[in-house]
């Protein structure tokens, strides 16, 4: 399996990630598209590391997926300190930086 | 490209992930969303697999499905999420923006990725990854993999643990009372 076919397809899911950021006004849903976007980024480093026979990808991913996991415990808990303060989760309804 | 098991195990993830990815993102539900994107790190985990890395796609499925994706479940029930309304201001035009937008960024990649792999007819875009070449399967080994985060990587190891320590006392203390205006 070539290598640039892994790259197309890590391409097209960071785009349908993008995609969701831009179209969804939930905020978990954006919040997963984000996750989505890592995980095609993920993709790369596993496809490269195994071009290059090299192990320093793998390592990163371990990284990455540990910023990840940081990442969403806290912006989880963001969103459900902004539910309770707005009753709401849709971006287009928390446009307000002061109250 | 000969017709092999990786091809044809490659195409059946690449068709599922995509598919499942692009539902999550049109899904109007936030529940199913959630489910779809396990269907995606789910393919994804079988790309690690094809790829050689045994113990990336494990702690990939631990990580992701096990832990991060029951959290986004979790607080998907705890807010009591209905499904997002049908009415909303501007959606034609955001729809057309985001479209372009993505569009532009997809042309940009696929030159970038054409101009360095696909037209160089060298052994850049004529190797193969993921080949069960015995030197490659030890590569990605978890032997491997913890000798060099504990020894080049040790350092980066260490920041990591105190960054998830971090992350969670940001999280309780975020989560734990409710904000004051």
């Amino acid at each position: 399996m070539p290598l640039g076919y892994y790259l197309v397809l890590s391409a097209i899911l960071f785009g349908i990630g993008v995609a969701g950021v831009l179209l969804r006004r939930n905020a978990i849903v954006i919040f997963m598209s984000i996750e989505l976007m890592l995980n095609a980024v993920n993709l790369t480093f596993v496809a490269f590391a195994a071009h290059l026979k090299n192990l320093e990808g793998q390592i990163f991913v371990f990284f990455v997926m540990v910023v990840a996991a940081a990442e969403v415990a806290v912006g989880l808990a963001l969103i459900v300190a902004i539910f309770r303060l707005k009753e709401t989760v849709f971006v287009d309804e928390i446009n307000l930086m002061k109250w | 490209m000969a017709i092999n098991l990786h091809t044809i195990l490659f195409s059946l993830f690449a068709v599922v992930g995509l598919l499942a990815a692009l539902l999550m993102i049109l899904h109007r539900n936030p529940v199913y969303s959630a489910i779809f994107l396990i269907v995606t790190l789910f393919a994804l985990a079988g790309f690690y697999v094809l790829l050689n890395a045994p113990f990336v796609a494990a702690v990939h499925i631990i990580v992701y499905a096990g832990a991060i994706m029951v959290l986004f479940l979790f607080v998907i029930m705890l807010l009591n999420l209905k499904r997002d309304p049908l009415r909303e201001r501007g959606r034609m035009a955001r729809r057309t923006i985001a479209t372009v937008l993505v569009l532009i960024l997809m042309v940009e990649i696929g030159v970038l990725i054409g101009a360095s792999f696909f037209t160089t007819s060298s052994e850049a875009a004529g190797a193969a990854v993921g080949l069960a070449a015995a030197d490659s399967a030890a590569v990605g080994s978890t032997t491997n993999i913890g000798r060099q985060l504990f020894t080049t990587y040790l350092l980066p190891f260490e920041i990591a643990s105190l960054l998830l320590l971090v992350g969670i006392v940001g999280a309780v203390i975020l989560a734990k009372r409710k904000l004051t205006t």
